[in-house]
């Protein structure tokens, strides 16, 4: 059974066409990659599915239920987390308190939010810093907190988009750890990313965008030398270089 | 707050010590004050429990809500109105007055974010908002006109919240304060406490982690109207008078306004603190220098100036670093980037 099907999907901003007729089927318990080169409709799509713009056309199915429409926060209790490219903290608010915000969507009462979150920080290895102000974290914890948040939310699915952008590489080692580790407790996972070492090293799966379509699916290393990607990200001049 | 639920180190039976000190002080202290500074000490609980409700909006859930005298005026002018033309108890009054306002603004919260104004530009509805009310309110007769309406002194009767001396004010005001103190103490540890603080911070966010923004900000816009015009009825009682420039004249939502901002927007005990420190200040030195007109504004001004450059978060943030220092000091295991207050940061919940 598909998790989450989109068909036909359409964004037009005035004259311009962001998204234009793309279509994806993920299962249950996949990790699915979406890329493409900047500009290419790859953020747009993730604000599609959360309910942040509405399509211009085209159904996305969650479940088996058509999710157009509804409000972002409709969409979350519904099961979709989302992470966002740009952290997006609550800054005045604790490491806890962010995350058992997250937490009440599940529950209204404040003592099973926050044991809740004590649990996805534990589980995130991010209990020590529990107390911190936001200001006092690193970029790296920033982007744990965005995953701890959305994972309090208990998703099904979850959007990530470009977790592992601006990190070093030990850092990126552990949030691809941390990414699987969500994985494998069954969560669904659908990335934006542009570090290639986090693609071929955890999706199963990845779709290739330009100019709003997609160009190719497939797995990771077959879809990484189809001509028309390469070109896609390294232009047509490299191409012809290659094949002389 | 959360992070005392650990267990009762020194530095929180401290805070409830002097809770508890300045309690009784404030029960016994109006049996050596003269009516000049009980009527002092009154006006500052009012405007402790206005302020209190007043961040609850704008502190609290940190909406750009700049009409809290429309709400004041609604209660007031409800619960007077039913006194005066159908004999009817206030107490029994401020209820419709408080539905009314908290109706009020509900709607003009819903019609705001409905048609996407947000931030100043909410604040400017609301800013206009009473003014539209008190031309409204001059202009019509039934609700008194320009000359207001005078609540007639029929007995000296707590049924009809009405006293010949200023006593049960003083008691009723501090009361009211603490009814404030209490109801935001409960709404910061609900669900809907930590949603307006979500929403506060980033809604972008909030709402994809299921926040409901929009009925959060009417749930919490409608507790705050509700109790503001709670504060109307008791303020046409106190004066027996309503009229429309001070029920619905933009000074005094500035006057609320301020008292947040001095004592720390979006703490418990900050709108408190900041009503404590001004209201004393600006009777005392309009007593005081009342001979050279203008003066007392002058200090009032620098004095705001003095705590925005120094104390931007508020004097409730000197108080915060006091208890952080405390809880290094006594307590070893305090882990020392735990202490936002100490560091500056200012988290503060």
């Amino acid at each position: 059974m598909s998790l989450l099907k989109i068909s036909g999907l359409r964004k037009d901003f005035g004259g311009l066409t962001a998204v234009l007729d793309f279509g994806l089927t993920i299962a249950k318990g996949e990790i699915v990659a979406l890329i493409g080169p900047n500009g290419a409709g790859k953020t747009t799509i993730f604000n599609l599915i959360s309910g942040y713009l509405r399509p211009s056309g085209g159904e996305i199915l969650f479940k088996e239920e058509n999710i157009v429409g509804l409000k972002t926060n409709q969409i979350c209790k519904k099961g979709i987390g989302r992470t966002f490219q740009i952290v997006k903290p609550f800054l005045g608010l604790t490491v806890i308190k962010n995350v058992m915000i997250g937490a009440f969507n599940q529950t209204d009462r404040p003592d099973l939010s926050e044991e809740r979150s004590l649990q996805v920080l534990e589980f995130l290895d991010f209990l020590d810093k529990k107390d911190y102000p936001i200001g006092s974290l690193t970029i790296a914890d920033r982007k744990r907190l965005e995953l701890a948040r959305s994972l309090a939310t208990q998703p099904h699915l979850l959007l990530l988009d470009e977790v592992a952008a601006g990190l070093n590489p030990k850092e990126t080692e552990e949030i691809i750890a941390m990414i699987r580790k969500i994985n494998q407790r069954g969560v669904t996972l659908l990335m934006i990313e542009h570090v290639m070492k986090t693609i071929t090293s955890l999706a199963d799966r990845i779709v290739v965008i330009n100019y709003g379509m997609k160009i190719a699916e497939g797995k990771p290393f077959e879809v990484l030398r189809d001509p028309n990607v390469v070109k896609a990200y390294l232009g047509e001049a490299y191409q012809i270089a290659e094949n002389q | 707050m959360k992070r005392d639920r650990s267990g009762a180190h020194p530095a929180n039976s401290f805070r409830n010590v002097l809770l508890i000190f300045f309690l009784v002080l404030l029960l016994v202290l109006p049996f050596f004050l003269n009516p000049y500074l009980l009527h002092i000490m009154i006006m500052t609980f009012l405007f402790a429990y206005l302020s209190r409700n007043w961040d609850l909006i704008g502190g609290f859930a940190g909406q750009f809500f700049l009409g809290p005298v429309v709400m004041f005026g609604i209660g007031g002018y409800t619960s007077t109105l039913l006194n005066v033309h159908f004999n009817l108890s206030p107490w029994i009054g401020m209820v419709p007055g408080g539905i009314l306002a908290a109706a009020t603004g509900m709607a003009l919260c819903y019609l705001s974010f409905r048609f996407g104004l947000k931030g100043i530009y909410f604040g400017l509805v609301t800013l206009t908002f009473p003014e539209i009310l008190r031309v409204v309110v001059t202009n019509v007769g039934f609700l008194g006109g320009v000359n207001g309406v005078l609540i007639p002194f029929r007995q000296n009767s707590l049924l009809y919240f009405q006293f010949a001396g200023k006593l049960p004010y003083y008691y009723i005001s501090f009361l009211m304060m603490l009814l404030s103190i209490y109801v935001m103490y409960r709404i910061e540890r609900s669900r809907s406490g930590y949603y307006c603080l979500a929403i506060r911070e980033d809604e972008e966010a909030a709402e994809a982690l299921g926040v409901d923004t929009l009925k959060y900000k009417l749930i919490c816009t409608g507790i705050g109207c509700f109790f503001l015009a709670l504060g109307g009825t008791f303020h046409a009682q106190y004066l027996m008078f309503v009229s429309p420039d001070t029920f619905f004249g933009i000074a005094f939502t500035l006057e609320v306004i301020i008292r947040s901002i001095v004592g720390g927007v979006g703490t418990l005990f900050g709108p408190v603190i900041g009503s404590f420190i001004l209201t004393p200040l600006s009777d005392i030195s309009r007593g005081l220098l009342g001979g050279y007109r203008g003066v007392h504004l002058m200090l009032f001004g620098a004095i705001i100036i003095a705590i925005i450059l120094y104390l931007p978060q508020g004097v409730g943030e000197w108080f915060g670093r006091v208890y952080d220092g405390f809880r290094v000091r006594f307590d070893r295991n305090v882990d020392r980037k735990a202490t936002p207050w100490r560091r500056g940061q200012g988290a503060k919940y």
